[in-house]
């Protein structure tokens, strides 16, 4: 036997063989989401005269790598509101499942003969996205996104608000997430830069404008695409369009631009 | 001596099929003092009859203020309808800051229902004693609920719970039609009418013993239509409605209200 009180107890080595480490725990303690793995890029949305255009491209992105060419990143609320997500997409889907569920929490407690009224809008559903993003923030353990939600508001005007991943919330005429906020916004503001202009802005117009800064993202952005998808809401509900594609590209301008790449001047 | 074996608690079916005790709680709704409450298109409004346990007492509050947008008035035992209250208070609170809206009605009164409900179906868990009329306006307009003990909510276009109440059911019954179409003040005058009713005999409102509630849509200066905040009303302030459905009164109005019907 041996004598040592540090081995008693334990099984002799003699007998079973060296203690396997291996059983230990080798991980540390447990982690929550420290970087966004598969991404979208940004969301560029514009409020008019009677509602809110909102777009984003279907690329999901694995760092650079353009993995997924089919992701839907716009998802539809009740047929009222149209929330765009920028940033992890794992959290994207889901937040997708999450609101697909309160949507028909929700359908459940509004009359079905008068669907429309009582039921969430934008503003209800970007306040409570806001509270949730802002909860998951103090868990340290964030959705990793950039939200823009599009709809109307309590007293049906035009409503369009971003959320992010700490829970900051604000409300502008023109929103664009990611790198959009850099490309999109300038372009935006140029047609809607106070909420009296967006008032006098027609919904052609709008579109307009959300398409061409579509192009100016797939131009500049090396994380976007040129498949993207559209949606405008109004009064009289949602026009979701999935499988966009960008129309008259012209890259004449990238012959002049110099400094990167592989040019050697 | 006879005695009901099957009243013991709340989870036993008696074998006629019945719950002794949810029974019993509905009695303790019967023993408050009566409450009424009667929507129109644009209003609801709350109407109770206060009491005082003793001359020197003061008079017990009938009528609570929930939220913004909601109230309601309690008949049977308080201090179960505090319990209620509070979690009113509670819920609504949570869904102004979560969703930045007024939680709408139904949604408020199917939670107390179902709240209730649990308790008659739980060893060592009794009903709870009062039966209250929730009021409320939301999106789909102004509403009126009524909740009893065993956890039944049911909407109303006018409903009075409490002691002596079906005498108020019956003028509410009576006058039904005129409802939809009343103003503020026209509602709250048949809210009034109801609960003299149901007085005993040379019992009369004072500003002492009425109790009046009311919410709805109100015209705003821009003309848009808004929530008018519930309130309640007691004392000097109900004055005024107590005098416009007094005895003398009402015999001179007699002619000119049959016009208005």
């Amino acid at each position: 036997m041996d004598h040592r009180p540090q081995a008693w107890g334990r099984p002799r080595d003699d007998i079973y063989g060296a203690y396997d480490g291996s059983y230990l725990q080798t991980t540390g303690p447990k982690q929550n989401t420290q970087a966004p793995v598969v991404t979208g890029t940004s969301v560029v949305a514009l409020k008019f005269k009677d509602g809110v255009v909102i777009a984003a491209d279907n690329l999901a992105s694995y760092g650079s790598l353009a993995r997924f060419t089919d992701v839907k990143r716009l998802r539809v609320f009740l047929d009222t509101s149209v929330v765009g997500f920028g940033g992890d997409v794992s959290d994207m889907q889901y937040l997708d499942r999450h609101l697909n569920e309160l949507a028909i929490d929700e359908s459940y407690e509004t009359d079905p003969s008068a669907p429309d009224a009582g039921a969430l809008n934008a503003a209800n559903l970007h306040k409570y996205l806001q509270k949730l993003m802002y909860k998951r923030r103090n868990d340290f353990d964030p959705l990793w996104n950039q939200i823009l939600v599009a709809g109307l508001d309590s007293g049906s005007k035009p409503f369009l608000a971003s959320v992010d991943l700490r829970g900051t919330a604000f409300s502008s005429p023109s929103l664009a997430s990611g790198f959009g906020a850099a490309l999109a916004q300038p372009i935006m503001r140029k047609y809607a830069a106070t909420e009296e202009d967006a008032a006098k802005l027609s919904r052609e117009d709008a579109v307009k404008v959300v398409q061409e800064c579509m192009k100016v993202l797939y131009y500049r952005d090396a994380r976007s695409m040129d498949k993207y998808s559209i949606a405008v809401v109004t009064k009289e509900g949602v026009e979701l369009k999935e499988d966009e594609q960008l129309e008259k590209q012209s890259w004449a301008f990238a012959e002049r631009i110099r400094g990167y790449g592989t040019q050697t001047v | 001596m006879f005695r009901n074996n099957y009243d013991n608690d709340s989870v036993t079916f008696s074998p006629q099929g019945r719950i002794f005790q949810v029974e019993y709680a509905a009695e303790a709704v019967k023993q408050g003092s009566v409450v009424v409450g009667i929507t129109s298109k644009k209003h609801v409004v709350l109407v109770a009859l206060k009491r005082n346990a003793e001359e020197l007492s003061s008079y017990q509050k009938k009528i609570f203020a929930i939220d913004e947008h909601a109230g309601i008035a309690i008949a049977g035992l308080t201090s179960d309808a505090r319990v209620l209250s509070n979690f009113m208070k509670q819920q609504c609170l949570g869904h102004r800051l979560t969703y930045g809206r007024d939680l709408p009605v139904r949604t408020l009164v199917d939670m107390i229902g179902a709240k209730a409900q649990q308790n008659t179906q739980q060893y060592g868990k009794r009903p709870y004693g009062v039966g209250l009329l929730i009021a409320g306006v939301d999106e789909q307009g102004p509403h009126l609920f009524e909740f009893q003990p065993s956890g039944m909510t049911e909407e109303m276009v006018a409903f009075a719970i409490g002691a002596r109440s079906q005498m108020a059911r019956t003028y509410l019954e009576k006058n039904l039609e005129l409802f939809a179409d009343c103003s503020r003040e026209e509602l709250i005058a048949h809210g009034l009418k109801a609960l003299k009713e149901s007085l005993v005999q040379d019992r009369e409102l004072t500003i002492e013993n009425t109790s009046v509630g009311v919410t709805g849509f109100s015209k705003a200066d821009d003309g848009s239509t808004k929530v008018e905040q519930f309130k309640v009303f007691d004392g000097q302030e109900v004055n005024g409605w107590i005098e416009s459905v007094a005895d003398d009164k009402a015999a001179a109005e007699g002619e000119s209200m049959e016009v208005d019907g």
